[in-house]
């Protein structure tokens, strides 16, 4: 990626061009300047997610109350991070869809006004397309085309990218994500939420083949389904409920990361992809992140795989990928609202 | 000085220009739920019309509620945001205040009542002072058949503005005296935002963006649940 990319058609976006991204789709306020696509000068998150916790799940009328407190605070830090005023700014970007409508319009609002008032462009960026330009932020050696597996409480998919904005749709699940598993098993076990990283802990403790839970569809093609899954851990709890908690734990988590790793693995071998790339919060899990290491390696594959921070919701992807939309597409109307069900553009 | 107002608490959104010499030039628009489409486009469409430059205001005004929640979040996001990059004080302003506000030079006591949805107004009552209007109560959140009880219990003539009053008219019309002052009254306006700021400017009423707190009244229902089953 240099400035001379034949996918970059739009003069005056460069390797100086700086972008303030804004993240408000779900219940991450975050802010963060990036330098032509690539430099981070600064990330801020500030999670909501110790305000949702006594709800079991994020409640969209809370999430948007707390942006708007929250947002702007988030953003001066950034600013000041990145060692910038608002005025040197080139552009500034916000996560438009998909995600909850009232805490998507936060943003937004908050992105057109200060374009307005410092006279540059406004991008309005896709979250999912943010999500696989997380990857390339921090790995400039990935060579496309690349297979992402985007998991998340919102979504698991495989996506192949075989340009800058050209992608195709190579499986996803049918019913539950893969994170929206992990929250209502972890639940149903009593383990709080969200339910991730409690797992991904007591998971340690316990032994992952103790149960052998079901794999759905792990045979064959590259969609996934959760929801059995968790319909089995329900019933083996009712059967045994002398089981331990940290072996149903293990033996579930153990289920999902087989089922992640074995399909990102096919979907690479099919494409003929150059790299495998691992994105969304569930990426955070230690036993996935591990799986998904070593069988790149056995695969010969290049494997990457994004900082935490840079998995869970970000405002750096945002900036990152408003970067490319800003030099292929130009900048966004201002009369751009919030679109909750945005889908991922796919190539024809 | 010159103030920029933003309003956006009903199914009206607006925006508007002005300072001493009074309102420059506004824009308002009321078809559909397109706050956040329509009102940075207004803002330019205003300052346009009054030639002015966005770094010439000295003071962003919002609307801070009650109202319909997200279009408030719209109005106070982007006028927080304005405010930010222009390093420039808030005023915020009730819309209940808003509504009252035009029709202060009645001698009847005003009542401001805007649709919460959901079968439920938010009103507040208030009277003409020298320059302007005072509430005579706090902002509040009822059933149209609250706020009729209400206005029974009152002596003398009541005038009632905004779309609450308009939509529950019957129900709130209980008695002689009580009167609906009309379609112009259906909304707060980004108008009388401003007029209200610039009195507040002159007192140096102000806030920094990040002090602006929005007048909900209601709360999100996962919380009302959550202390129904706490028993709180
Ligand atoms: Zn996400």
């Amino acid at each position: 990626m240099t400035t001379t990319d034949p996918t970059l058609a739009r003069p005056g976006v460069d390797v100086h061009t700086r972008i303030l991204g804004i993240e408000t789709s779900c219940d991450e306020t975050a802010a963060a300047v990036v330098v032509g696509g690539r430099v981070v000068r600064s990330s801020v998150v500030s999670s909501q997610v110790d305000i949702h916790a006594r709800f079991g799940g994020v409640v969209p009328e809370i999430a948007s109350r707390a942006h708007v407190d929250l947002l702007t605070p988030v953003i001066a830090e950034a600013l000041v991070e990145a060692g910038v005023d608002g005025s040197e700014l080139d552009a500034v970007a916000a996560t438009y869809g998909p995600g909850l409508v009232g805490a998507l319009l936060v943003g937004v609002s908050t992105a057109k006004a200060l374009a307005l008032v410092w006279g540059v462009p406004f991008v309005a960026v896709n979250h999912l397309e943010a999500h696989l330009y997380a990857a390339l932020l921090e790995d400039p050696t990935l060579e496309l085309p690349i297979v992402v597996l985007l998991v998340s409480g919102g979504h698991t998919m495989l996506i192949e990218m075989e340009g800058h904005g050209r992608y195709r749709m190579l499986g996803s699940t049918i019913d539950d994500a893969a994170g929206e598993a992990f929250d209502k098993v972890g639940r149903y076990l009593g383990l709080g939420y969200p339910g991730g990283p409690a797992i991904d802990r007591i998971a340690l403790e316990g032994d992952p083949i103790a149960i052998r839970f079901p794999r759905a569809m792990l045979a064959e093609g590259l969609d996934f389904s959760f929801s059995g899954l968790k319909t089995s851990v329900v019933n083996h709890v009712r059967k045994h409920p002398e089981a331990s908690t940290a072996d149903v734990a293990a033996s579930f988590q153990e289920a999902v990361v087989d089922v992640l790793v074995t399909k990102a693995r096919r979907a690479a071998r099919q494409i003929g992809a150059k790299g495998l790339v691992l994105g969304g919060g569930v990426a955070a899990n230690s036993l996935l992140r591990e799986r998904f290491l070593s069988a790149c390696v056995e695969d010969g594959i290049h494997g990457s795989l994004p900082s935490r921070a840079l998995c869970t919701d970000n405002a750096a992807m945002v900036a990152a990928a408003a970067w490319w939309r800003l030099g292929t597409d130009g900048p966004s109307p201002l009369d751009t609202g919030a679109d909750p069900n945005l889908r991922l553009p796919l190539l024809p | 000085m010159l103030i920029l107002g933003l309003e956006s608490a009903t199914a009206q959104v607006g925006c508007a220009i002005g300072g001493h010499e009074g309102v420059l030039a506004s824009s308002h628009s009321a078809r559909g739920k397109r706050h956040a489409e329509n009102l940075i486009p207004a803002v330019e469409f205003v300052c346009h019309q009054a030639r002015i430059e966005l770094s010439e205001i000295s003071c962003v005004a919002v609307d801070n509620g009650p109202g319909l929640f997200t279009g408030l979040r719209v109005g106070v996001a982007s006028g927080k945001a304005i405010a930010q990059a222009l390093r420039v004080p808030m005023i915020a302003v009730s819309s209940l205040d808003l509504l009252a506000f035009p029709l202060r030079f009645t001698d009847r006591r005003i009542a401001a009542v805007i649709d919460a949805r959901r079968s439920e107004v938010f009103w507040a009552f208030y009277r003409q002072v020298p320059g302007g209007i005072q509430r005579l109560s706090e902002p509040t959140i009822g059933t149209p058949d609250e706020l009729a009880a209400e206005l029974l219990a009152q002596p003398g003539e009541t005038i009632l503005a905004g779309d609450g009053a308009i939509r529950y008219a019957e129900e709130l019309s209980a008695r002689p005296g009580i009167e609906l002052a009309g379609g112009d009254h259906a909304y707060p306006s980004a108008r009388s935002l401003v007029q209200l700021a610039h009195a507040k400017a002159l007192r140096e009423d102000w806030i920094r963006p990040q002090e602006v707190q929005l007048l909900y009244l209601r709360r999100p229902d996962a919380e009302i649940n959550w202390s129904m089953r706490e028993g709180a």
